[in-house]
């Protein structure tokens, strides 16, 4: 039953909004939407930049907005807004209706929010927790310090960016819920270089709901590991291209099955008709030693979630299991539209995206060999201990710069070589990983697509790929 | 709220907090938006944003800054106060003040300022053209990709000396990606991008029949063998490239120590005497043209190559007092101030008999690599090293033919491609990043499947 009695004329985080949110919400179901969903937000950001040996930037931001979406049959209408006052809200409801063109006279029921799933009352206090400027600065300066080992370091940076994110989420199936996200990133950065030899090293650590992260990271060995790897890479030749098996690190190496398989698993991709997994459910997609899972419950991963942007509670999904393609990654639209049932992934960057379906942490689960064991298996390859960044095409064709890379000649690990790509289609690929090690890590990364930039993490066991285009000069 | 209103109320919130030396930018938009899936709507959106930035400068003259998209008072106030804290940790080493070109008149031309046209009308729009490109041709199945936007903003800058800047526009955007697909291959995928001031300024027509072309032209296609090829570069790939490594040309970058020019660079010989590189933000054919940058500095056009040699770097404030000359109007508004070009126009200068004319793309008999788009750069490119390896859509010519290309990278050093370009064709063609002719680059690497 709705409340008749308007206690508030805007949102007011931090306290009650369910007869607002409600008043919204029957006000968009009246005017003929299926579905009302409101999503309203307030952050409060900070990142802090070291460069050699002194802090040169310190960037406080904070907002907050509405994200509202008006479902009509299958078609959707989506307006954001920074107005926040009954006023603006209703007037964006307005304006989704309007763009809908909405001119049956069938209503919807709206019984009321359910009662509020709050998710935050025990994140209060991370604002509190979360370590200050001047203890950021001091760690980070600490880090940047434990980068100068030799004079052929010439760059060396550290950077740490926190972003806390209030969330309310209400929509017309009594979905009422609030939450706090906190995300934690840290990275060290340097540039090598000795006459016309030029290399770079970077790694990057993240965390979601840990305030403490920070303060426990250890940064003389991420120091220690950023510059070994780049006085390894300095003098390093150029990769000879051709097809070649590949050993995949674990870690960040699961950037290959993010972006190469995981994304044609988002039901946007079926619905866009461009995943050539569309009609393979329980058909084999991959080597049988390969089964892959997409969550967002493992504690602290940065891609974990307590609920979705949908208000619903992240499940784990075992997307390929001993290479039978077994689930899809399902938003709210994704349902609506493909059938494929919610699997709590429906994300998005900030309150002016609509949520779609999004991975969180997707990784390839472990195996039982070694990792001498998948290079020992290698007569002549590339070992590819640490992957740069990547894409896939329209097509399912994906490519990605390794970062850091060694010769397997007779299976052993040689010289170091730079400058390799990997280049290849997901369906060609997925059934050549035919050895996972039982080495499995995450890592922490950032995924840009539909609904922007949000916080994955990726990984894999040590993987060997018996098959791959190696490109390079 | 608008401009003069907000800046207003800043200098008034800043003299209650006894804050005596600010500026800020901040920028007010509306954006509408469609998609479609076979004739069905898919995603209508809209949205109003407000973004301001605001910086504030202490009493030892350390910056601080705090960006918000919160504009009420209290939300300024919190940003003038947040600004006030991050100023104790503000730059010793690098101090940054205002432009001095803050004040200068800026160049103001026709904004071209369109009406909205709204979602209906940008809805019935992007239907008729999705299913034109599905009509002209029976290999495309779909149209995967598409959207067509109307935006409208207005961007502003003011400083506690008196400068006040704003200025208002419009942009549309219509893009269509088609997916083309025929037995037993693989499926293929190209498209077009148009822009307009408005949704009336954009040749619908032209964004069709290029996506329809460039998809179609792709269906046959075959793999490559890996080796090394001559190059054409279409003025859309060649464009990326070069802003690919704009940090060559950055002061910003070359202070921070990832470029590959140092502050010596100026007059260094990096290509041939016929190519002349500039960047023009203010150039009649930029859509996204804005009179002035970040920090209030009116843009210009700059050399930067001038016969084959650098001429120019781009700069902000700082890095103009570091090297001792004059902002260029690149800056953005930021904690660390940044610098980016805005508009490459690529020339060919009239010193130019070194070139091998013979060398057009059009006519040419021999074999060579035409690289039609360049991919993944984010991934693909170290700027800070000079090497690229890039995944790109083209055609390999051979004995008079030409033939898609399936799946290959381009790989090589920035510098040698550079110093190896044999021919920048006459003609110069208008794209969305830039201006440029087509050039020719001797002896790249490219791997293939084959």
């Amino acid at each position: 039953m709705l409340s008749s009695h308007i206690k508030s004329n805007e949102i007011v985080f931090d306290s009650c909004n369910k007869d607002l949110l409600e008043e919204i919400i029957f006000y968009g179901i009246e005017l003929g939407a299926d579905f009302v969903e409101i999503f309203i937000e307030n952050t409060d950001n900070s990142s802090v930049l070291a460069e050699e040996d002194f802090i040169t930037s310190v960037s406080p931001s904070f907002g907050r907005g509405a994200g509202i979406r008006i479902f009509k049959g299958k078609k959707d209408g989506f307006v954001s807004t920074n107005d926040l006052t009954k006023h603006g809200l209703m007037r964006s409801v307005s304006q989704a209706i309007e763009m809908l063109d909405i001119t049956d006279n069938k209503r919807e029921v709206f019984n009321g929010l359910n009662k509020h799933r709050d998710y935050s009352l025990s994140k209060k206090k991370w604002i509190n927790e979360v370590p200050s400027i001047n203890e950021i600065s001091e760690k980070l300066l600490v880090s940047t310090k434990s980068l100068k080992k030799n004079n052929k370091i010439i760059t060396r940076k550290g950077s740490y960016s926190r972003n806390l994110q209030e969330v309310v989420i209400a929509s017309s199936d009594g979905t009422y819920v609030s939450d706090i996200r906190l995300h934690q990133t840290v990275g060290l950065n340097v540039i090598a270089s000795d006459a016309q030899y030029r290399s770079s090293g970077s790694r990057r650590f993240g965390s979601s709901g840990m305030p403490n992260e920070f303060r426990l990271w250890d940064h003389e060995k991420a120091a220690n590991d950023v510059f070994e790897s780049s006085m390894n890479m300095l003098y390093a030749d150029y990769v000879d291209a051709g097809q070649m098996p590949v050993v995949l690190a674990n870690k960040f190496g699961g950037v290959i099955f993010h972006e190469a398989c995981g994304h044609l698993l988002e039901t946007t991709q079926i619905e866009r008709g461009t995943t050539p997994f569309e009609n393979k459910l329980n058909e084999k997609i991959a080597h049988e030693s390969v089964t892959a899972i997409d969550e967002g419950i493992s504690e602290g991963s940065f891609g974990s979630l307590s609920v979705d942007d949908e208000g619903m509670e992240p499940e784990k999904s075992v997307l390929i299991k001993d290479g039978i393609l077994k689930k899809f990654i399902s938003d709210r639209a994704g349902e609506l539209r493909t059938g494929h049932k919610r699997t709590g992934s429906g994300r998005r960057q900030n309150y002016s995206f609509a949520a779609a379906s999004r991975m969180r942490n997707t990784y390839i689960a472990k195996g039982e060999h070694s990792k001498e064991d998948l290079i020992n298996s290698i007569g002549d390859g590339l070992y590819c201990k640490s992957m740069g960044g990547g894409s896939v095409g329209a097509t399912g064709q994906f490519n990605f710069a390794v970062e850091e890379g060694y010769l397997i000649k007779n299976g052993k690990l040689t010289n170091p070589v730079k400058g390799a790509t990997l280049i290849g289609e997901a369906k060609e690929v997925m059934p050549k990983i035919s050895m996972c090690g039982n080495d499995l890590e995450l890592a922490p990364g950032f995924c840009g697509s539909i609904s922007g930039s949000v916080n994955v993490t990726v990984g894999q066991p040590h993987i060997k790929v018996d098959s791959i285009t190696v490109g390079g000069r | 709220m608008k401009s003069k209103e907000i800046t207003t109320q800043i200098s008034e919130a800043a003299d209650s907090l006894n804050l005596k030396k600010w500026d800020y930018g901040a920028s007010f938009s509306n954006d509408y938006s469609v998609q479609v899936d076979k004739g069905e709507a898919k995603q209508l959106k809209a949205s109003q944003k407000q973004i301001l930035t605001i910086r504030v400068w202490n009493e030892s003259n350390l910056v601080g800054i705090t960006t918000t998209s919160d504009i009420s008072e209290s939300g300024i106030k919190k940003a003038l106060n947040q600004a006030n804290i991050a100023s104790d940790f503000g730059n010793q080493n690098e101090k940054t003040e205002f432009s001095p070109l803050a004040k200068d008149p800026i160049e103001v031309k026709d904004s071209k300022k369109r009406n909205p046209v709204g979602i209906k009308k940008l809805l019935t729009l992007l239907r008729e053209a999705e299913v034109k490109l599905l009509e002209s041709h029976k290999s495309i199945k779909s149209v995967p990709y598409n959207g067509l936007s109307e935006s409208f903003f207005e961007r502003v800058y003011a400083n506690s000396d008196g400068a006040f800047r704003s200025y208002a526009k419009s942009q549309a955007v219509l893009y269509l990606y088609a997916r083309a697909e025929e037995k037993n291959k693989k499926p293929r995928s190209s498209g077009s991008v148009k822009l307009g001031y408005g949704v009336e300024d954009i040749d619908i027509e032209s964004c069709i029949k290029d996506a329809s072309n460039k998809t179609i032209s792709h269906l046959n296609y075959s793999s490559i063998k890996t080796d090394k090829y001559l190059i054409c570069f279409s003025p859309e790939s060649f464009l990326t490239i070069i802003n690919a490594f704009s940090s060559m040309f950055n002061a910003r970058s070359i202070l921070d120590g990832v470029s590959l020019s140092n502050k010596n660079s100026i007059g260094e010989k990096l290509s041939t005497e016929a190519l002349n590189i500039y960047d023009d933000g203010l150039h009649e054919k930029n859509i996204s043209s804005s009179p002035f940058d970040g920090e209030g500095t009116p843009t210009k056009r700059l050399c930067l190559i001038n016969k084959g040699r650098l001429e120019n770097f781009i700069h902000s404030e700082s890095t103009a007092r570091i090297f001792k000359t004059i902002p260029t109007g690149h800056a953005g508004l930021g904690s660390k101030v940044s610098v980016s070009p805005d508009w490459i126009v690529v020339e060919k200068s009239k010193v130019n008999s070194d070139l091998k004319t013979s060398l057009d793309h059009s006519t040419y008999e021999g074999e060579f690599v035409y690289i039609e788009e360049l991919n993944a750069i984010h991934a693909g490119v170290r700027a800070s090293q000079g090497s690229f390896s890039l995944p790109f859509d083209g055609w390999l010519y051979k004995n008079g033919k030409k033939i898609s290309i399936e799946s290959a990278t381009v790989a090589g050093d920035f510098k040698y491609l550079l110093k190896n370009i044999v021919n920048i064709e006459s003609n110069q063609e208008v794209t969305t990043s830039g201006i440029s002719p087509h050039i020719w680059v001797n002896e790249l690497s490219i791997t293939g499947d084959a």
